[in-house]
């Protein structure tokens, strides 16, 4: 299996701004195809992460503006690739915090450093964050300054302890004064909502991330209350497999820093609350070049957490020139050139529910749209695991002092449509 | 700045170089500035120039070559890190002329004591290879050390070099597929991917088909798994000899292992790994097996949209081979709106590939929505998918068609379009139903302008010119005197519509297909001019063209086949899923084609490590420990081949003992009996002689329909559970033989089916002897080594095997006794041991008053409800205390709350006057003690009732040792630990008492306990299974503390007050 042979970053007006190559170099015209792709793709997300050339495949990832574009030779599964090039753009993310072209550009030693290390011969090497950041220090401004005046370098010179241990994902020797440990659960309420009010497809969707400063090995083990609720899950590779499956409790030696712990699924068949309501009305008229815009979003089920930082957006129907609207609360934008419709509501007071509504102007002449847009929801509910899920407590073994542990609970909107 | 002396500027210097690399400028001209300072002492600057080197050595051989020397020194530094990256360097220089420095470097760190040195000239192997491809022997040498390697940090890059160089010498796997099956989850990921495939396409040529004899699949494969390793070969020839009529399949132990190792990546995060698994599942799991994996690839769709392209693809594909995997999760591939048009079609592709009969409906309203999204290209899609739904599912295919046709008026003429053309290939299968939709699609050639969709009405036209007969002459003229206009498929369609009417119809339309042909004649486009050359000598008849012209009509008109709407994904399975080919539905560079399963199965025993180094690894518990080493310690010992391993003596000595009690129990003394228990589980004497005390006549009836099913829950039971199970058999035993029960003892003899006329009258010794014939037969018969295998199983089975013969067995013939019994005299009548458990107490489920005469009562039996686990059955017993007959006496209407069920006793069809029926229904009451509403419903009246369940019942006992509730009582602490105190009065510090009124609360079972004045018991929640320990611990006095733990709080809670309650009357 050779894996990848070049890579390209393109930003969206279609420049490469760097290549790397991990074998003999394949030219920029490579990319031909990649653009031939990208303009018959129309929009980007349709662009297809794998392309046959005549010689080559690639296979791409578009991230923050930016196309990741690998050129394989022969037969690999894409998801390797794909996989490692969403990977690759963690890690920039992670050191620049930021993976944008400006960061990648400004820091394009160290990103050269870092790819150089991430793969061998076009097989991945290092991934783990915690290696890289040991083999290779992350930009901060101290160090630069630090370097500049006394010459040393930002490349470690040591091999990274991980790499031999048992344990690849946490540094030896980790040093902190404040031990802490923190925990955060974010669930997300994908559902897809239908004209009526109904649930047509709803789904509790949960991550945890994890943010662990804990000197020395500390053995961390996690319990839940209710660990039944999780259904499907999937984990970092720090968490010990048999300990879940026969206790259900997650059992791991953290990696230093943050990380993601773990990703569950909350079973389908318990119910989902629906955290917020949604009236539309929206139509157009037949042959008069107007239609009308009315929604008002309410708060539904919420366990008595507010329901705050309320966005909607609703891509409108090409035929739609521009929108007269009056909003009782936040602010709204109509954009002209993409149709998107973006309104800023805010915390929702049950008192006095936001409301939307006026007037869409059509393009005259046009017929008048097929479909109404769909809304897409956006929301948070602070301090609320909407499945219920809690955890119980958080052990630690391995050491001697005792840590500062905290778990927060949020609540948000995943892929939240409401059809109209 | 290169030639300073400073680092730092040096530093600089190289900095500025590899930033104009990466833009892919040229700056080889540098090369010899640079190669000087790769001896350079700073470790950056040198890492920069390694960069550069690899990147322009190619282009400058000879003045690489001047870099080799420090390479060479690099690779003897006492620094690992440094040997690991001159390596690295070394072997990235793709200059031929050091191909024997490179291999000679290899081949030394391939012996290094670090591990890092040695994976990176496993690395560095592919890149010598792809350099000069002559050193492939040699290096196969290497491949074939590294790959005896036993670290986790090797072995990813060495199959990765084996996939490389020579995927085609598997024999280099076979010593070394055990230990990499086990190291697997200790690999790191990428490496995992690149084991997990190339496994794959082992195991398709080392082991035989897992689906080709699916009915013995199951129990064949466990049991071969599960002996250790040298019974596995002896029991497979036993069964093979035994089983030889059946043609038996055995799993191989190795392809269980494989497949077991494999099945917790599937929890992995990434989603490479996943993938790798779940087309291993795919293709070498049993069917049965398959279904695991969808799970986790439905998981999949929350990722980036690249991976939801590339999963959905594979979806798709196994979708149409193995539909059920992923019904469960329909609603997952609805579209969202947002989501990426390519996105959209793929799940649209699934969502069709799962339509059936019982989902249709649901999908299609999907499809309804959909029809009306902005994105055209999806909508046309969709209409794609209706019509193949339609073509499928016959049942819908007209309401298919009538959507179609509506959408015929929609105002997008791509829509419009698009239902043309899918309209055709529907009509194509019944068209004389629908004359009247041809009538309506001719009026659209009119409007509509698409290519396609014109000719498609065309041919319809043309095709069924019979049925529109007055229509169709009519559209030719129109067409005809558009002719000159249309596109070049439209243009053949005209053509073809002349003819077909000239046949049909001449009188009208020979004019008018003569100027067509004429037209056509005289076209641009050859193909249509050699069409209407060739269609005129056919169809006109002339002098020389006589002998086809008799079949034109025959030619043209004959019937021709409805189309098959199929999807694209169809047959994509045999390239190996997951793997580029399979996405790009065509053979990419350098693809292992998926061998086919062996018709017999090579040799397994080349799989047998005879080395000594490694013979720690063959037997099985060093193995799962090595696995297990790096973290996973479980003391425990959860893993499959340890727990049988260990658990088979047990076994053995089990069975001695009970066929030995069983020659001591034939003099039948109660106390042998007592005995006999007390080895088999401590502390159950008590209970049965707890029993023996608070008999109750009127209770015996129902106690021993409890007692009946229970008897048959070991065969329907995990099969981790059997071991306990066997315990409660034998205590079972005990128990009627305490009662002396006549009737009893039939009952389990039938049970036992063999042993028929021993008892019937010898009452006491009946059942143990019986009992006890059941273990011996074990041996002798058949189907005996088996049922002991299983009893040892752990929780690695796959879904549990079916039912033992033997309790099946039971159960039925229970049952029809259990049926006979319950009107015969109930006053001899035992009560079986079951979980201890005090009376039973009956309510009113609708008054004689308020019932009209009708009188209802039900109570909890206690008993498991036959059919669904889940629910707690529930005794009606219902009285008709009228003097007119009652009938169809039924259960309707139930409210319930969400995901509450019920399950409704069959309908009575009449109750006479005085006459009193028994049933059972059964009522999942979600673990919570909200009521079942429902309606009684005679033929005359509804009655509305409510049954609602004290918490107490809402469980089942539980049968486990001290320690194992000490270990979940350790789980379940913090909030879910209820404490309370309480007084014991009087009557209740007996143990008795106190066991009686516990059991009599709720329905729990006795827990063994070391200490004098402590009680445990435990159960489990009915619906969801989550245990419940009670602990009471006496004080000095009459003070006790009562303590709860179970993860349902509100149950806990309410647990207390219960049982408190209880001891306090």
């Amino acid at each position: 299996m050779k894996m990848i042979h070049s890579l390209f970053l393109i930003n969206c007006s279609g420049d490469i701004f760097l290549e790397k190559h991990w074998k003999s170099v394949v030219s920029q015209s490579v990319c031909d195809y990649f653009f031939e792709a990208q303009e018959k793709a129309v929009d980007v997300e349709n662009v297809p992460p794998v392309i046959s050339t005549p010689h080559h495949y690639l296979i791409s990832i578009y991230r923050d503006k930016i196309f990741f574009v690998s050129v394989i030779q022969t037969e690999v599964p894409p998801l390797f690739v794909i996989e490692f090039l969403h990977r690759v753009a963690d890690t920039f993310q992670d050191y620049f915090g930021e993976c944008s072209e400006t960061a990648i550009k400004d820091n394009v030693v160290i990103v050269y450093e870092l790819l150089e290390e991430m793969l061998d011969n076009g097989f991945p090497l290092a991934t783990e964050s915690n290696i890289l950041k040991e083999l290779i220090k992350p930009p901060t401004i101290l160090r630069s300054v630090v370097n500049s005046i006394t010459g040393s370098s930002n490349v470690g010179d040591t091999l990274p302890t991980g790499q031999l241990s048992n344990i690849p994902w946490r540094r030896a020797g980790v040093k902190y004064t404040n031990n802490e440990a923190y925990f955060d659960v974010i669930e997300e309420i994908d559902a897809i909502i239908d004209k009526s009010g109904s649930t047509v497809f709803a789904e509790i969707q949960g991550v945890i991330d994890s943010c662990i400063k804990l000197s020395g090995m500390p053995d961390l083990s996690l319990s839940f209350m209710n660990p039944r609720l999780l259904d499907d899950v999937s984990f970092h590779p720090c968490i010990r497999f048999k300990r879940w499956e026969s206790e259900r409790v997650l059992s791991f030696i953290p990696p230093d820093g943050n990380f993601r712990l773990i990703s569950y699924r909350v079973s389908s068949q318990n119910l989902v609350a629906i955290p917020v309501y949604v009236k539309h009305l929206i139509s157009f008229k037949e042959n008069s070049s107007s239609g009308r815009f009315d929604v008002t979003i309410g708060p539904k089920q919420n366990m008595g957490k507010t329901v705050e930082g309320v966005v909607m957006t609703v891509h409108m129907p090409k035929a739609v020139l521009n929108m007269n609207l009056t909003a009782t609360q936040g602010s709204y934008t109509f954009d002209p050139v993409t149709k998107v419709l973006t309104w800023d509501v805010g915390k929702i007071t049950p008192q006095k529910l936001p409301n939307l509504k006026g007037i869409v102007n059509l393009q005259s002449g046009a017929p008048k749209p097929e479909e109404n847009p769909s809304l897409n929801i956006q929301f948070k509910i602070q301090q609320l695991a909407i499945s219920g899920l809690k955890v119980n407590r958080l052990d630690m073994y391995g050491e001697k002092y005792k840590p500062f542990k905290g778990v927060k609970y949020i609540t948000k909107a995943g892929k939240f449509q409401v059809r109209t | 700045m290169l030639d300073s002396n400073k680092d730092s500027l040096k530093l600089e210097a190289m900095k500025r170089i590899v930033a104009m690399i990466a833009r892919g400028k040229n700056a080889s001209d540098l090369f010899p500035a640079v190669v000087k300072n790769v001896a350079c002492k700073n470790i950056e600057v040198k890492k920069l120039v390694y960069v550069y080197l690899v990147r322009y050595a190619e282009e400058q051989q000879d003045l690489a070559l001047l870099s080799i020397s420090t390479f060479q020194r690099g690779l003897k530094d006492p620094n690992q890190l440094i040997r690991a990256s001159a390596l690295r360097v070394l072997s990235s220089i793709r200059v031929p002329i050091i191909v024997p420095i490179m291999m000679l470097a290899i081949k030394e760190a391939a012996s290094d004591m670090s591990p890092y040195v040695r994976k990176t000239a496993a690395h560095a192997i592919p890149k010598l290879y792809s350099l000069d491809s002559d050193q492939k022997d040699q290096l196969i040498e290497v491949i074939e050390k590294l790959l005896a390697d036993k670290t986790t940090l090797v072995a990813g890059s060495v199959v990765m070099a084996f996939e490389e160089v020579c995927p085609e010498r598997i024999d280099l796997i076979h010593k070394n597929y055990r230990k990499l099956c086990n190291l697997l989850i200790d690999v790191e990921e990428w490496g995992q991917v690149v084991i997990i495939n190339m496994l794959t396409r082992y195991a398709r040529t080392q082991f035989l088909s897992p689906n080709q004899n699916e009915s013995l699949l199951e129990e064949s494969a466990e049991k071969a798994f599960y002996g250790s390793e040298e019974e596995d070969t002896k029991d497979a020839k036993a069964e093979a000899a035994s089983l030889a009529k059946r043609k038996p399949y055995v799993m191989d132990p190795d392809h269980r292992l494989l497949l077991r190792n494999t099945k917790p990546l599937l929890q992995s995060r990434n989603a490479a790994v996943v993938m790798a698994v779940a087309q291993l599942y795919f293709h070498l799991a049993p069917k049965a097996e398959v279904g695991v994996i969808a799970k986790a690839l439905v998981r999949l769709l929350r990722s980036h949209s690249e991976v939801q392209y590339v999963v959905l693809q594979n979806v798709a594909t196994m979708s149409i081979k193995r539909r059920g995997m992923f019904e469960p999760y329909l609603k997952s591939f609805y579209i969202r709106s947002t989501d990426p048009t390519q996105i959209k079609i793929l799940k649209l592709e699934v969502l069709t590939n799962l339509a059936n009969e019982t989902n249709i409906s649901t999908i299609l309203r999907e499809f309804q929505t959909y029809i009306r999204s902005m994105d055209k290209d999806f909508v046309a899609a969709t209409i794609q998918a209706i019509g193949r739904c339609a073509t499928n599912i016959g049942k819908v295919r007209d309401t298919c068609l009538n959507g179609l046709v509506q959408l015929l008026s929609n105002r997008d003429e791509l829509v419009v379009a698009e239902s043309v053309v899918v309209i055709k290939k529907l009509l194509q299968m019944q068209p004389a139903q629908h004359s009247e939709i041809i009538k309506h699609m001719a009026k659209l050639t009119d409007n509509i302008q698409v290519p396609m969709a014109r000719a498609s009405i065309l041919w319809l036209i043309g095709e069924y010119c019979e049925h529109v007969p007055k229509i169709a002459p009519d559209v030719l003229r129109k067409m005809a005197k558009s002719f000159t206009n249309e596109e070049d498929i439209v243009k053949l369609q005209v053509i073809n519509l002349a003819a077909k009417l000239y046949l049909t119809n001449s009188k009208q339309s020979k004019l008018l297909t003569q100027y067509v042909l004429n037209l056509a004649k005289y076209d641009q486009n050859y193909d249509i001019r050699d069409r209407a050359r060739f269609i005129r000598q056919l169809i006109v008849p002339t002098e020389k063209s006589g002998a086809l012209n008799k079949y034109a009509k025959k030619l043209f008109l004959a019937q021709k086949p409805a189309p098959i709407l199929e999807s694209s994904f169809k047959d994509r399975d045999h390239f190996q899923l997951g793997s580029l080919s399979h996405l790009l539905n065509a053979k990419a560079v350098g693809y292992q084609e998926l061998p086919d399963w062996p018709d017999e199965a090579p040799d397994p025993s080349v799989r047998n490590v005879e080395v000594p180094e490694w013979t720690k690894c063959t037997s099985r518990e060093k193995r799962k420990e090595k696995v297990e080493k790096p973290f996973y310690s479980d003391s425990e010992g959860e893993s499959g081949p340890t727990e049988s391993a260990d658990s088979e003596p047990e076994s053995d000595s089990e069975e001695s003992g009970s066929s030995s009690s069983s020659g001591t129990s034939s003099s039948s003394s109660e106390e042998e009996e007592e005995e006999d228990e007390e080895e088999e589980e401590e502390g159950s004497g008590e209970q049965s002689e707890d029993k023996e005390g608070e008999e109750e006549e009127e209770k015996r009836k129902k106690r021993k329909e409890k007692g009946g099913p229970r008897k048959a829950s070991p065969g329907s039971m995990g099969s981790e559970e059997e071991e306990e199970a066997e315990g409660k058999k034998v205590k079972k035993a005990a128990g009627p033989q305490g009662k002396k029960g006549h009737a009893e003892s039939s009952s389990e003899e039938a049970s036992a089916s063999e042993s028929s006329s021993s008892g019937s009258d010898s009452g006491t010794e009946a059942p143990t002897v019986v009992e006890a014939k059941r273990r011996k037969m074990i041996p002798s018969s058949k189907a005996g080594p088996k049922e002991i295998s299983l009893l040892d199983l752990d929780d690695f089975t796959p879904p549990p095997p079916q039912p033992v013969p033997s309790s099946s067995i039971i159960s039925t013939s229970l049952v029809t006794d259990l049926e006979g019994l319950t009107l015969s005299d109930t006053s001899l009548a035992p009560a079986l041991l079951s979980p201890a458990f005090g009376a039973v107490r009956t309510y009113e489920l609708l008054h004689r008053m308020a019932g009209e005469g009708l009188s209802v009562e039900y109570c909890f039996s206690r008993r498991p409800f036959p059919g669904d686990p889940h629910m707690v059955a529930v005794q009606i017993q219902i009285s008709n205390n009228t003097d007119a007959e009652v009938k169809s006496l039924r259960v309707s209407e139930p409210k319930l709350l969400a995901g509450m069920r019920i399950q409704e006793f069959p309908e009575i069809e009449s109750l006479a006057p005085g006459d009193t029926a028994s049933m059972v229904m059964g009522i999942d009451f979600c673990d919570s003690t909200q009521a079942a509403n429902f309606q009684l419903c005679t033929h005359t009246r509804h009655f509305y009732v409510s049954i609602q369940p004290p918490v107490g019942e809402l469980m089942a006992p539980v049968f486990m040792s001290e320690n194992e509730f000490r270990k979940e009582q350790g789980k379940l602490t913090g909030m879910s630990e209820i404490t309370e105190k309480l007084t014991l009065p009087e009557k209740c510090r007996s143990d008795h008492a106190i066991v009686q009124q516990v059991t009599s609360a709720a329905n729990v079972g006795r827990v063994p306990c070391g200490s004098d004045n402590e009680y445990r018991f435990a159960a489990k929640t009915v619906t969801s299974g989550s245990l419940v320990l009670i602990t009471l611990e006496r004080r000095e006095g009459a003070a006790a503390q009562l303590t709860i733990n179970s993860e349902k709080m509100v149950i806990g809670t309410m647990l207390v007050k219960d049982i408190i309650q209880a001891l306090a009357q």
